[in-house]
């Protein structure tokens, strides 16, 4: 048996510690130890998006980074979006304006997309579907995805 | 399964003795975005992973002898966000925006792109006809290497089991130059080369092109860099004459594979239409960056 690797890390502002096997991945670690299924596993290979996450303020499918690599790190998961019991204007407006159907990409996409607001408060349509290249979704076409970020994006500015 | 070790040296002597020392199949880890894939489809089976990350010096990007050092672990989103590298080198980094989605780049490093030596890899045609030049660490200190001599094959690259890449140096470019990189792929986002083409030219004050590079991505076994397409541009003011004789060159290097992507006769076809292109707005930028 390997070795398992000792890390600390900050989740949603919470300290956690936990014990991991070398190849286990932060998705792995997310869903099946710290009990964080929010955050979807769809490929395992870094095409679909659904992992998406924040470590230190970037933008990273947590299927292609190393539980081992997250000593020391901030990961910002969906499960930390809302604030208290208020939603995020994003997801205030998926679910207004539909931006979903079966569901499983939208943490992906969600936290994708908090990330471009954060660099680009005013994305044009062409900017927020360049951005979200890397969030695939079987189910909506994309339009409606694309209407919730902007109008988001819009509530957000105050606009 | 066999045993995973996983090691993160503090110092780039420490990665090099743990290369150096280890018994069975080991892949350095940066990024990850192609290691992580190639464990988890049983690709590869290393037995050590050396993670570079936490080597002091290798995130950074910094000025020197008025060009840029770039450190191996500095990932594609950091390379972009860089404004005096995007306006000194954007044939570089249009390469490097088209690696893979925004998730990817956060963590995708040029190096590794480099590395995983694939005919396809976007950032290494525009890092070729830059004139970049990497730094290669061993047992015995640093040598520096041009990029285009770290693929070998598919897959295969020129390193010695205990060397690794440790930066790259981004020469001064002279006045009036400018660089670009295109590649045709069937979508916009998130696919591969079927055939990329980057090039670099530099300009007289008459306009005349005086040192011209041109590479061209995904037409054989390792990028081709191509001294019959940069004599069609050198000596002329890349006029049309230039353009057709270049992509006539383009055409006549590629050695491409049919594959998936792109039979042999299109993947030809295609270098020549890029070439004209990039070229063309290597000009434009050659005319306008001084």
């Amino acid at each position: 048996m390997s070795r398992k690797h000792h890390v600390t890390t900050t989740v949603n502002g919470d300290e956690y510690e936990f014990l991991c096997e070398t190849q286990q991945t932060v998705l792995d670690v997310l869903r099946d130890e710290l009990m964080l299924t929010g955050t979807k596993e769809g490929c395992a290979t870094g095409d679909c998006g659904a992992c998406s996450v924040m470590v230190d303020g970037t933008l990273v499918c947590s299927c292609l980074m190393l539980a081992v690599e997250a000593e020391g790190k901030k990961i910002d998961t969906i499960e930390g979006m809302a604030a208290d019991d208020e939603l995020h204007p994003l997801q205030r407006k998926f679910l207004e304006l539909n931006g979903l159907q079966c569901g499983i990409c939208t943490p992906g996409i969600l936290i994708a997309a908090r990330a471009l607001l954060e660099r680009n408060p005013d994305p044009t349509e062409t900017e927020v579907r360049y951005w979200l290249a890397g969030n695939l979704c079987r189910c909506t076409g994309y339009d409606k995805v694309i209407r919730s970020v902007l109008t988001a994006a819009a509530e957000m500015r105050g606009a | 399964m066999p045993d995973l070790r996983y090691e993160a040296p503090g110092s780039l002597a420490d990665a090099v003795r743990m290369l150096a020392a280890a018994g069975g199949p080991t892949r350095i880890l940066a990024g990850g975005t192609d290691v992580i894939v190639q464990m988890e489809t049983d690709l590869i089976e290393p037995e050590l992973l050396i993670d570079i990350k936490k080597i002091p010096g290798l995130h950074t990007i910094t000025a020197e002898n008025g060009g840029f050092r770039i450190g191996a672990a500095v990932s594609a989103m950091k390379m972009m966000d860089h404004a005096a590298l995007c306006a000194t080198h954007p044939g570089i980094i249009e390469g490097v925006k088209l690696i893979g989605s925004i998730q990817v780049k956060g963590r995708a490093t040029v190096a590794g792109n480099l590395c995983n030596a694939s005919p396809g890899a976007d950032s290494v045609p525009p890092m070729i006809t830059a004139g970049a030049i990497a730094r290669v660490t061993g047992p015995n200190g640093s040598r520096d290497v041009p990029v285009e001599q770290i693929p070998v094959a598919p897959g295969k690259t020129s390193l010695a089991k205990d060397e690794i890449i440790e930066s790259f140096f981004l020469p001064a470019l002279p006045r009036n130059s400018g660089g670009a990189y295109q590649r045709f792929t069937p979508r916009t986002e998130m696919d591969i080369a079927v055939v990329g083409v980057a090039v670099n030219l530099t300009l007289d004050g008459a306009g005349v092109c005086t040192a011209a590079r041109v590479a061209l991505g995904a037409v054989g076994p390792t990028v081709v860099v191509s001294d019959e397409c940069a004599q069609a541009l050198i000596g002329t003011k890349v006029d049309e004459a230039a353009l057709e004789k270049l992509a006539a060159a383009a055409s006549a290097a590629c050695r491409p594979i049919d594959d998936k992507r792109g039979t042999k006769e299109f993947r030809i076809k295609v270098a020549a239409v890029l070439a004209r292109r990039v070229a063309q707005q290597a000009l434009e930028r050659a005319r306008h960056i001084a």
